[in-house]
């Protein structure tokens, strides 16, 4: 026998794989059907909030209305611009779909109940995401058409920049729990305090980062429709948009659980978890869920960044922050002092709070000097 | 010699640069090693509004050079003046800026007056205040809308609509439509308001100052708002002068020149209202003076509604002014000057006369040249919009793609008045 396959552990037995199927099936169904309810749900939030009534014909609230607009999205033409590169032209959507699909592969729903125990999930999450980057940008490429073009190149740079500050803000939960695996850190948080409360600044950069990577407002600059009419997805229609629609949902979904995963205890909640592996999935999906709602709820609230400005927040400030964040990790976990990690957020909010004091005290000055207005023409 | 002279050839003509033909603009692209792209932002984009179209050269996300292209609307609105008459004509001004159209029909109402030598009563012109300022606000109120939705703040575009529900209620009302009111009449107003439609107006403008809050609330010490719109499309003074800029981006570039102060109309004078004036002129500043300026609207409406005289509507004037529809029926007399007006037979003085008005977009108006007849020999329209956009090609260059979107919505310009 291969010493390779004989360090395994012992074959998987029938029902095991039996049960793996079924939790596959039924993730795969749950995460489809989360994302059209929260195409429906974004509508009807931002609805509320902009003092509007949304989507309510179809169905009891206008919940049909994600099936309505699938019924739309199917039955439209399905127009391939001549000027196209078609196979990668139609492979795109897909590639963009299918990383948003498998991340949440690695995700403990609640105790055991996972599709894959990875002993390298968080290396696995960061990897995989980082590929729904080519969806985006192969897509704008195969487009061949310049507001597509600008929004892959927007795309690709700001994710793979903001890919960097995900993954080392993630370094400090990893430090602390001393473990990759993503079924150690929800445990770690069970007993010893949600990763909120002992790595504030991480989770701030993970979440702001997660904002990014999702391709949602205040950075949603590949797809903004101002500027770039649609960004990357300008030339496609019918069902291929319908998947990059969905690509970007169900990215939001895996983001909302990976930070639900990584900082807000996962499964557990003031150990109501133990009532049975029930209980674990609904804590799991009400942080979640609530997590999406603040993805919406900013979204209908700020403005958008110019494209320089993000990358210079990202190289400038989140980057660098995220790097002193692990180095004083990793001083804490040395010196046994938890605490230290609180350093940096409360000296960053005395200085916020001290500039914005400072602002208010100056004294604004004279109004600069005005340029002399130009003589009239005197050959009038 | 001669055969000498033929294998002396002339140096080579340097290469011609290369162009790139877009549509009918010819942009030079310079020798930049294939670097450079040109991209049509419109006539069909989201953000330019209606039908502009810019030509730009950009350097990866930065803007080389643009070229605005104007005209995709172009409906020859003063020749179609120059054909109908004074009176006919007000009904297409309402397609004019189609977000103030009460102020349009005012602009040409008073031109047509001035023209005729005639004057609308006292209580006609405190009605045109009232309407003038109530477009003013809804104009402002779309800009901010637009311009914040083009930043990426979708909320307050809908929050703005809601307001802007009430004043086209309040258009209805008065004047049986909500979008193309064509309120005004030569030497008077339509239709006379009601005191319950004043007092509803009275406490819509009561409210808006709190309103404006709210939204103010939302942006002005926004960081990102700041972060995209400070600094963005800076027009000095100058700049702004020389390239004849009106209304609130000449206010915010820090010149303070406002007809309602400076030749009043309408009796503008009896109102106290301040003129906000920007100190940086970038699109930031653009933004704070519509703000203050909405405010100034709702205080100068107050006012006019607290003085509004009462009497006729219209200038008692039958040779100009049309007859009211009441008595065209039973009134020999009123039927004889209906008819006589309405088929031409109206005869304005001969001369010329200038005549502008303070429209939320700029200074808006039209010279009037009447050889006699019922329509003038020549009339001649200036849009707002169309000076004020002529400023993209000074201040794009250098600029960022998304900085083209903020500084459109800075300029709040609209195409309908802009093309004629």
């Amino acid at each position: 026998m291969n010493p390779l396959l004989a360090s395994l552990p012992s074959s998987p037995g029938f029902l095991d794989v039996l049960k793996s199927l079924g939790l596959v099936l039924l993730v795969a169904h749950v995460m489809l059907g989360l994302g059209a309810i929260l195409v429906w749900a974004e509508r009807r939030v931002s609805a509320l909030i902009q003092d509007r009534l949304g989507p309510n014909r179809c169905g009891p609230a206008g919940l049909l209305q994600s099936i309505a607009d699938l019924g739309k999205f199917i039955f439209k033409e399905d127009v391939v611009p001549h000027h196209v590169l078609k196979w990668m032209y139609i492979l795109a959507p897909t590639i963009s779909l299918v990383p948003a699909m498998v991340t949440i592969a690695v995700i403990p729903f609640a105790p055991g109940v996972q599709i894959a125990d990875l002993n390298v999930g968080i290396l696995y999450v960061l990897s995989i995401s980082s590929l729904g980057v080519y969806g985006i940008t192969l897509g704008s490429w195969a487009s061949n058409s310049k507001y597509a073009l600008l929004g892959g190149v927007r795309s690709s740079a700001q994710m793979i920049s903001y890919e960097v500050v995900m993954g080392i803000s993630a370094v400090g939960v990893l430090l602390t729990t001393g473990s990759l695996h993503l079924g150690d850190v929800v445990a770690e948080q069970a007993s010893s305090g949600w990763f909120l409360w002992r790595q504030p600044l991480a989770f701030f950069l993970f979440l702001t980062a997660s904002y990014a990577e999702t391709n949602r407002l205040p950075f949603d600059l590949p797809e903004a429709e101002s500027e770039l009419v649609a960004g990357y997805h300008t030339e496609y229609s019918s069902m291929k948009f319908a998947l990059f629609f969905l690509a970007e949902y169900l990215a939001m979904i895996v983001a909302s659980s990976l930070v639900t995963t990584l900082f807000l205890g996962g499964w557990s909640l003031f150990g109501l978890e133990r009532l049975g592996w029930l209980a674990g999935v609904a804590i799991f999906m009400a942080k979640t869920l609530f997590l999406l709602f603040v993805f919406i709820w900013i979204r209908w609230t700020l403005p958008r960044f110019r494209y320089d400005q993000l990358m210079s927040i990202c190289w400038k400030w989140f980057f660098p922050l995220a790097l002193a964040n692990v180095l004083v990790t990793a001083g804490a976990e040395a010196s046994g002092v938890p605490a230290l990690t609180w350093v940096l957020p409360v000296a960053l909010l005395g200085m916020g709070v001290g500039a914005a004091v400072l602002a208010q005290r100056r004294d604004p000055g004279p109004p600069p000097e005005l340029a002399p207005l130009p003589a009239p023409s005197s050959s009038r | 010699m001669s055969a000498d002279a033929a294998t002396k050839s002339p140096p080579p003509a340097p290469p011609a640069p290369p162009t790139v033909d877009a549509g009918e603009i010819r942009l030079e692209v310079g020798d930049d090693g294939g670097e450079r792209m040109v991209l049509n932002m419109g006539p069909s984009h989201p953000s330019t509004h209606g039908v502009l179209r810019i030509v730009l050269e950009v350097d990866g996300e930065r803007i080389v050079s643009a070229v605005p292209d104007v005209g995709y609307l172009h409906r020859g609105m003063e020749k179609i003046g120059e054909t109908l008459g004074y009176h006919r004509f007000i009904p297409y001004t309402d397609r004019l800026d189609y977000l103030a159209p009460m102020s349009n029909n005012c602009a040409i109402a008073l031109a047509a007056e001035r023209i005729c030598g005639i004057e609308a009563p006292p209580r006609a012109n405190a009605l045109r205040v009232v309407v003038c300022e109530l477009a003013r606000i809804s104009s402002h109120l779309l800009g901010l809308g637009a311009y914040s939705m083009d930043v990426g703040a979708m909320t307050v575009f809908l929050y703005t609509f809601t307001e802007r529900e009430t004043l086209y209620n309040f258009f209805e009302y008065l004047a049986g439509a909500r979008f193309t009111t064509s309120y005004t009449r030569v030497g008077g107003v339509a239709r006379d308001a009601d005191d319950g439609w004043l007092a509803e107006v009275a406490a819509f403008c009561r409210g808006l100052p709190a309103k404006v809050d709210e939204w103010e609330n939302l942006l002005t010490r926004n960081r990102i708002w700041m972060l995209r719109n400070e600094g963005v499309g800076v027009i000095d003074r100058a700049t702004a002068v020389s390239y004849g800029m009106t209304g609130p981006c000449l206010r915010g570039s820090g010149v303070g020149s406002d007809v309602r102060k400076d030749f009043p109309y309408f009796g503008y004078e009896q109102y106290d209202f301040d003129v906000p004036v920007g100190t940086r002129g970038d699109a930031y500043d653009r933004y704070l003076v519509r703000l203050e300026e909405m405010r100034q609207s709702a205080r100068i409406v107050l006012q006019a509604i607290e003085k509004m005289p009462k009497g006729p509507i219209l200038a008692d004037a039958p040779k100009f002014v049309l007859p009211a529809k009441t008595r065209v029926l039973t009134g020999m007399e009123e039927l004889i000057h209906q008819f006589m007006l309405i088929t031409g037979e109206m005869n304005p003085p001969k001369g010329e006369v200038v005549s502008y008005i303070e429209n939320p977009k700029g200074v808006h108006g039209y010279y009037v040249r009447s050889e006699g007849g019922a329509a003038p020999w020549r009339l001649k329209m200036r849009a707002p919009s169309f000076v004020n956009l002529q400023v993209l090609k000074e201040i794009l260059p250098g600029r960022l793609i998304s900085d083209t979107v903020a500084v459109l919505g800075s300029l709040d310009f609209v195409m309908g008045e802009c093309d004629k």
